[in-house]
């Protein structure tokens, strides 16, 4: 019945693979049948990183990035540009909704064992994804050119003065100024609008190719190619389209509702997504009282700020957000997914997945005795998950995996 | 099987209905990316109305100002020139003589002196045909673009022709008179960018 | 369901983020920005007091009469006295130099200033001036200590000859060091309009960000019912 093509179709097809490619990625392309909740946030990722580039184009057409004129251009859109407020608060809440949507996504992966072989490129170039949107964020909360603007990117940029004997070099080449100023702003803003959008949107192609190479991963963990019907098709898989993008549809809606009500209704986010002390220009002479990264770098800030040296934290910092790349061959069991696994790496995901909330709201907070105590217990626990892993997946005992699905 | 025939028709039902819904929502979500450039509050702000003062304007010298980026001409003239205006071998060298393209002018301006009241002439001064400044030949001599010229305006581009009312000449490369902006007057005042005529 | 506890964390968050900054008791207030006589009010005493030297540099005074449904003709002849276009945006014309050797620090724009603080910090702050020799202009602040700013509204509300409360909702002022021309209830009554109207300055279309808000609710639900079907039904193909 696939064959009638319409010959304008066929004329395409005979210069460029529309069909084919169509079919291999979405209409032929098997998913396993028992994906479940956790497996709409790749989906909705990419719904957001079209929300951010859409948006973000339109308030580039109104935005100034001169450190005279960025903080009233804001304002401008907020007030002058019709539907202006919208746009703003779309790409604001947006980069918030990405980073929940992400940390959803790589916790899935995490559950299921969707980085194990022979996924493993798949996941690096997720955490590349990850790295280049923590990029993104972090110069698009520059833009806006409020207090929290300038003193956040102060305290990212002194960082870089950790490193030994070129970190004062490194700063003033990364600020192109002596301090941060509208030379620093001009150049975040090339980099934020033009050029790591354009990375994102190739490791996000390159990301979904090796995905559908390999095939997805599932809840059970298990191969649905081992066992093909007698047209090559997965028994257990369904086709992508329609189940997996129309079918996703009343999914996605739920995401909106979150979505459109943090948008009309607390677009700040509570002081999280759009923090209150940028509700002021910057001003290189007043520190806020309480600098805080946006929440989205809460865990990262909280790892920093437990380590009472300031080399040393930068290293947990840096060794904490490097550690995941490997993590797929930090990972030693036989199995994939948690469904299966001992009950010493269930406890470890737990433990895991409430330490990396925890930590990110501790970074959110002023660095009270308590908190920064709290901060260390989480901040070990974080990293025995990664370092204890090819110890208690290698020794621990695991179930029989099922060879269908549902079986 | 009837029951898949069932199926078929209910499947095509709510994928149909999915669908426009789903159109509705994406018209929607279009609605504020599209309005976003409409020309916004600071744009209308600095295209308001401009008011300029005409008590000190002499007969047959151009006053020059400026209103949404266009010059505006603003014109006294003599009340000789104003009867030449009413004549009809004059007007039959003209386009439409009678202003009856009404995208040119308010329709508050008279149709043989083009404005509100008889001696101010009020104008963008922006030719018809792709966007010069037209020049102003005031006096009734022969002119090199034209042996019979009765004052008007001249524009260098292209060589259109207009009369003291801003009306177009026949075989001139503009095709319609020159525009007449919406204004006011208010005392010694007219305000450029408001309707109204006299105050 | 995770997005429900998503929601429902961060509306809570959102309650507890402004109750307090750096652990000084506020006052609370519920502003109201579908009151226009509260607005209209607010925007006098701001004009009558606090213009000459805080801008509102990011709003269109058209807007605000807009907004506060006020006639054009009115709002001029009422509200600007800088020779302002209808259109232009609320600057003001204090030089910034001599500002800052007067007051300490130039008085900053205040279109944001509710946001930037919130409106019950703004409450406290304008209700908790008192009479401090030491201090330039004669008066402190409990809720700003050692403001450079002095009690403009001192005529209205008098000035209180010791710290005031509040927080802890008790009576403001136990003593007054010299008597205004409103009573306490009638000042606290015209801060809270000024509040409010500050706070409608920090965000002028939340009224109709929230209807909007409604609506696209209204089409969710609507496509959330009709895609949810749709789906049940493609899902019979698989088991």
């Amino acid at each position: 019945m696939s064959q009638n093509k319409h010959p304008l179709m066929a004329w395409i097809d005979a210069r460029l693979p529309i069909t084919s490619t169509y079919e291999k990625h979405m209409s032929k392309y098997y998913a396993p049948k028992n994906f479940n909740w956790w497996y709409v946030f790749g989906l909705l990722a990419m719904i957001m990183l079209v929300n951010q580039i859409l948006t973000g184009i339109w308030l580039a057409m109104s935005y100034v990035p001169s450190s005279e004129a960025a903080f009233g251009s804001v304002e401008y859109i907020m007030r002058d540009v019709e539907f202006g407020w919208l746009l703003r608060y779309m790409h604001a809440v947006g980069a918030s909704m990405f980073f929940i949507v992400v940390y959803l996504h790589m916790f899935r992966g995490i559950l299921y064992g969707s980085y194990q072989k022979p996924r493993e490129l798949i996941w690096l170039f997720g955490m590349f994804v990850y790295v280049a949107m923590a990029a993104e964020g972090f110069m698009g909360y520059v833009l806006p050119w409020g207090n929290m603007s300038f003193w956040g990117a102060q305290v990212i940029i002194s960082l870089f003065g950790a490193i030994p004997y070129f970190g004062e070099a490194v700063q003033e080449w990364i600020r192109g100024d002596y301090l941060i100023s509208g030379i620093t702003l001009n150049r975040f803003f090339a980099l934020h609008v033009v050029a790591i959008p354009l990375v994102l949107i190739i490791l996000v192609v390159v990301h979904v190719l090796a995905l559908h190479e390999v095939g997805s991963n599932n809840p059970d963990g298990i191969d649905i190619k081992k066992h093909l019907d007698e047209n090559g098709v997965p028994k257990d898989g369904v086709p992508f389209h329609p189940y997996f993008t129309v079918g996703k549809l009343p999914a996605v809606t739920i995401f909106l509702f979150v979505f459109t009500a943090i948008i009309f209704f607390f677009p700040e986010g509570g002081g999280y997504f759009i923090e209150w002390a940028n509700f002021e220009p910057a001003n290189n002479l007043k520190t806020p009282e309480h600098i805080a990264p946006v929440w989205y770098y809460g865990a990262y800030y909280a790892m920093l700020r437990a380590v009472p040296s300031k080399g040393l934290g930068v290293i947990v910092m840096a060794a904490a957000l490097a550690i995941p790349f490997i993590l797929p061959w930090l990972d030693r069991s036989p199995v994939r997914s948690w469904r299966f696994k001992g009950w010493m790496s269930k406890v470890a995901i737990i433990a895991f997945g409430i330490t990396f909330p925890v930590l990110t709201w501790l970074g959110t907070q002023p660095a009270t005795d308590l908190y920064t105590n709290l901060a260390r217990i989480f901040t070990v626990v974080y990293f025995l998950f990664f370092i204890g892993m090819p110890f208690y997946t290698k020794y621990e005992k695991t179930k029989p995996v099922p060879e269908r699905i549902g079986g | 099987m009837t029951e898949g025939g069932v199926n078929k028709g209910r499947r095509r039902f709510l994928g149909a209905a999915t669908t426009a819904v789903g159109a509705v929502g994406v018209v929607g979500v279009a609605v504020p990316f599209v309005k976003s450039w409409l020309p916004s509050e600071k744009a209308k702000a600095v295209g308001g109305p401009v008011k300029i003062d005409l008590s000190k304007i002499e007969e047959g010298a151009l006053v020059t100002e400026e209103w949404r980026g266009k010059p505006i001409y603003i014109l006294k003239r003599s009340s000789e020139i104003l009867e030449g205006l009413k004549d009809e071998s004059h007007k039959s060298r003209l386009l439409d003589p009678e202003s009856s393209n009404t995208n040119q002018q308010p329709e508050y301006v008279s149709s043989d002196s083009r404005s509100v009241t008889d001696d101010v002439l009020i104008l963008e001064g922006v030719c018809t045909h792709l966007g010069c400044a037209p020049k102003l030949y005031y006096e009734v001599k022969p002119e090199p673009f034209d042996e019979n010229w009765s004052g008007g305006f001249f524009c260098p581009c292209h060589g259109s022709k207009f009369d003291l009312a801003g009306r177009v000449y026949n075989g001139v490369p503009a095709p319609s008179n020159l525009k007449v902006p919406p204004h006011r007057f208010d005392g010694s005042l007219v305000v450029i960018g408001e309707d109204g005529g006299i105050a | 369901m995770k997005k429900y506890i998503v929601a429902g964390l961060l509306y809570s968050f959102s309650i507890l983020a402004q109750a307090s900054v750096s652990g000084v008791a506020l006052d609370s207030i519920d502003v109201d920005a579908s009151n226009k006589e509260s607005l209209q009010n607010g925007a006098v005493i701001y004009m009558d007091y606090c213009m000459s030297c805080h801008s509102l540099e990011y709003a269109r005074y058209n807007r605000v009469a807009r907004d506060l449904e006020i006639e054009e003709n009115e709002f001029v002849e009422r509200f600007i006295h800088t020779g302002a276009k209808f259109g232009e945006l609320m600057e003001n014309a204090i030089p910034e130099k001599q500002a800052k050797s007067w007051f300490g620090s130039a008085p900053p724009d205040l279109t944001l200033v509710s946001k930037l603080r919130s409106p019950e910090w703004l409450y406290s702050y304008l209700r908790g001036f008192y009479a401090d020799d030491s201090r330039p202009w004669g008066v402190n602040n409990v809720i700003f200590k050692d403001v450079g700013m002095p009690h403009v509204l001192l005529q209205l509300q008098g000035l209180c000859a010791v710290e005031p409360s509040i927080g802890h909702g008790e009576a403001l002022c136990e003593e007054y060091a010299s008597e205004g021309s409103m009573s306490a209830e009638e000042y606290d009554a015209a801060t809270y309009d000024l509040v409010n109207f500050l706070a409608y300055m920090a965000d002028p279309s939340k009224l109709e960000r929230e209807r909007l808000g409604w609506m696209v609710f209204l089409f969710l639900g609507i496509f959330f019912v009709v895609s949810w079907l749709y789906t049940r039904e493609l899902h019979k193909d698989i088991h």
